[in-house]
């Protein structure tokens, strides 16, 4: 069943995976929850940064102990993903730090390991370095060092990712790759609407710290279904979002409607495509992906972070560990290049559907 | 720059008493004033210091100075309100931070050191940079991203940087320049040729762990490097209340001195930063709060009356504007009159319209500048074009 709901994802999806631990303080009450709204499951059409926004009222609603903050979340956020949280559950639930990033994670930490849900932000991605240290070496280590008597499992941290066509040096980075080499957090990125609401309420209530990357392009331009109701979505599980037969794609994130592009086009040239999403960076899905090579025989990955040390690196290295004899041609990565993210250049920089399209159609020919 | 005939200043002297007859003034072109006496003008309000003895009240300056603070306040004014103009224009994409208001901090700053003391500041630098020599042509190209820019097109608004002028930049991430400023310092102390650096960061910024972090290595190492703190009052939307527990940045030092200063004067300003510089050579770090105000939002997206009201703003510039601020003081000297101050300000005008043509002219960065510059000696990595097979590229 697990697999099926892989597949057809896109459906409304209202189990509870055994598979999945749920942390105690909610379980009761999604179960309740999901059994009342059986038969009446209203879907409206949200843009990304509202469906974030009712994901994380109804985080606040259901657990007591839950808190958002972060700089200028208060009147709503810079991309107002937090409009209303105040007005809602008060000051004291959801207020406005000081401009540390630091302190905010170190913050966070200490409030999760007090066992609440810490809903941190960083306002954006290419902020997140000077907390770096208090992810890497307090968040995802503590339950480890501690044997387990320590945990800051409440703590996800939000921050929006990714390229956004103005952004420049500091406002597009993606830097998913530095903390997909850490053990002890897992990293999510979401695709679209739907897909970002239920999985930021499974990472909320994860019980490991998570680090949650929203793509910021997406925040207005992606529109979509999202059911009002509350829902998670299992992590650690990709998604198959387009069958094929002839190459296997794989990507996150903003890169995903890129990529889907690519394909459509691929088809157009009688190319088959499999596009899966990782949806979970860390731990990934390596099963769904390696299914899915075994079947095709070719693998391209995508994503807008420097291809040197990206995250492609990774999935290239597991799956030619895995299916060696099975590939018929090198795995090949359309990533964005090795320079900083560059202001003007942009367009250059970005792995766009021509230069995937290309890809695709010399992997195949190979 | 052509300006008006001047004359010496004993003539003005003389003319002083002649200077209400108008057409009289006028047929013997009644010259500004470039002496170099010295005039002594009070600060707008007194110093008020931590741990050290303030600075005095009484400012020497010269008419001479006043003028160039008038131009260049007017030149910094005209510019940022320009720069507003392209922006909405979509001549300059990406991000814009104005620093109107705040001149004096500027023009002050430069009048008490030289070029060969560093200056490093966060991203609202189009000013400063102006302050360090830069040209408007450079200001403008560079913001329109054209290789005529002070980075050639490859920074924009955040990332100006002059090395002939000693300006460091132009920095992107909050507070991250405050540790490279005492960097700099370091390197002035062994160098030993008397000069320091000012490294300015925002009342925001104030709050970040590094500064204390670089505060206390330069305390301990006597480094001579000025921390000054441009609060405007708000960091983005957030007043400065909402965000420290205690705003008196200049008091934040602890046990390194500081002075509070009135930003919007740039007299005042220069006294200051003459004082610290004397006092950082000797005696180690300082930090001076520049009480300042910003009349734009933070940046080009910021409207900047969500978090404060019109008429906060309007009364801030009515009261407390540098440039008119200095334009009285010079009427009130009798150094230029309104009609010769309103000519300067034409002039500007044209100035700067005449540097938004020629940045237009310029060419955007050529595509092969994406790879320049990354490291020294190339990574090699190479890099595809949409036809993977014609178009291979090794990365310089």
């Amino acid at each position: 069943m697990a697999s099926c709901l892989r597949r057809y994802g896109r459906r409304l999806s209202v189990s509870i995976c055994e598979k999945r631990e749920l942390s105690t303080a909610c379980e009761g009450k999604v179960i309740q929850q999901q059994q009342q709204q059986q038969q009446q499951q209203t879907a409206k059409l949200l843009n990304l940064c509202s469906a974030i926004n009712q994901a994380l009222h109804l985080a606040l609603e259901t657990d007591p102990r839950s808190y958002v903050f972060g700089e200028d979340v208060s009147f709503g956020g810079v991309f107002r993903c937090t409009t209303g949280l105040t007005e809602r559950f008060g000051k004291n639930r959801v207020f406005n730090t000081p401009l540390c990033e630091q302190g905010i994670v170190g913050f966070g930490i200490g409030l999760a390991a007090m066992g609440n849900r810490a809903i941190a932000e960083i306002q954006f991605a290419d902020y997140i370095y000077p907390a770096f240290d208090q992810i890497v070496n307090e968040a995802a280590k503590f339950r480890y060092r501690s044997g387990n008597q320590y945990d800051c499992g409440g703590l996800t941290i939000r921050a929006p990712y990714g390229a956004v066509g103005h952004g420049g040096h500091y406002h597009s980075q993606s830097p998913e790759a530095f903390f997909c080499h850490v053990p002890g957090i897992k990293v999510v990125i979401p695709r679209s609407p739907q897909q970002a609401k239920g999985l930021l309420l499974s990472c909320i209530r994860d019980p490991n710290p998570v680090v949650f990357f929203e793509p910021k392009w997406l925040y207005r331009l992606a529109v979509e279904e999202v059911p009002e109701h509350d829902y998670m979505l299992p992590l650690s599980e990709a998604e198959v979002i387009r069958e094929g037969s002839d190459i296997t794609l794989v990507g996150w994130g903003a890169q995903l409607s890129i990529m889907e592009q690519a394909c459509t086009d691929a088809e157009k040239d009688g190319i088959s495509c499999e596009l899966i999403d990782l949806k979970t960076l860390i731990p990934w899905d390596k099963e769904t992906v390696e299914t899915s090579v075994r079947k095709t025989g070719r693998l391209l990955i995508s994503h807008e972070a420097p291809v040197t040390g990206g995250f492609g690196a990774e999935i290239s290295a597991s799956i030619v560990e895995r299916c060696f004899l099975r590939l018929e041609a090198p795995v090949a990565r359309v990533c964005g290049l090795d320079t900083p993210f560059p202001l003007v250049f942009e367009p250059f920089y970005m792995p766009t559907k021509n230069k995937i399209l290309d890809a695709i159609k010399s992997t195949v020919n190979y | 720059m052509a300006l008006a005939n001047f004359s010496s200043s004993s003539r003005s002297n003389l003319l002083k008493p002649l200077a209400p007859v108008l057409s009289f003034a006028e047929t013997l072109r009644r010259p500004i004033s470039t002496s170099t006496d010295p005039l002594i003008i009070e600060t707008s309000v007194p110093f008020t210091f931590h741990n050290c003895e303030p600075p005095s009240r009484s400012v020497e300056t010269n008419p001479q100075e006043l003028i160039s603070f008038f131009r260049g306040m007017a030149t910094m004014r005209r510019m940022e309100i320009a720069a507003d103009s392209l922006y909405k224009a979509k001549l300059i994409r990406g991000f814009c931070h104005l620093y109107d208001g705040q001149e004096a901090v500027a023009v002050g700053m430069e009048a008490a050191i030289t070029k060969k003391d560093c200056i490093i500041t966060a991203y609202r630098d189009h000013c400063t940079f102006l302050g360090r020599g830069g040209t408007l042509l450079e200001v403008f190209a560079e913001l329109m991203g054209r290789q005529a820019g002070c980075s050639r097109g490859k920074g924009g608004s955040m990332h100006f940087y002059k090395k002939e002028a000693g300006f460091y930049g132009g920095h992107g991430i909050v507070g991250a320049q405050v540790p490279l400023g005492c960097g700099l310092a370091f390197a002035q102390k062994y160098s030993k040729d008397e000069t320091v650096t000012f490294a300015l960061y925002g009342d925001g910024a104030a709050n970040q762990g590094q500064l204390f972090e670089a505060l206390n290595i330069s305390a301990l190492w006597d480094l001579p490097v000025i921390l000054v703190c441009e609060n405007n009052h708000y960091g983005m939307g957030t007043a400065e209340w909402r965000a420290a527990k205690n705003p008196a940045y200049y008091k934040r030092g602890d046990y390194v001195p500081g002075l509070k200063v009135d930003g919007m004067d740039a007299l005042a300003v220069k006294q200051a930063c003459k004082f610290a510089k004397e006092h950082v050579l000797r005696k180690g770090p300082i930090i001076l709060e520049m009480d300042t105000y910003r009349y734009h939002g933070h940046s080009m997206s910021d409207p900047g009356s969500t978090y404060r009201t019109r008429d906060e703003i309007s009364g801030v510039r009515q009261e407390r504007d540098p440039v008119e601020r200095i334009r009285k003081v010079i009427l009130a000297h009798d150094l230029a009159t309104e009609k010769e101050l309103k000519d300067f300000e034409k002039e500007i005008r044209k100035e700067v319209d005449q540097a938004i043509a020629q940045a237009k002219e310029s060419p955007m960065p050529e595509p092969y500048e994406l790879f320049t510059n990354v490291h020294v000696k190339g990574l090699g990595t190479e890099a595809f074009g949409a036809d993977r097979k014609e178009v291979r590229a090794v990365l310089p």
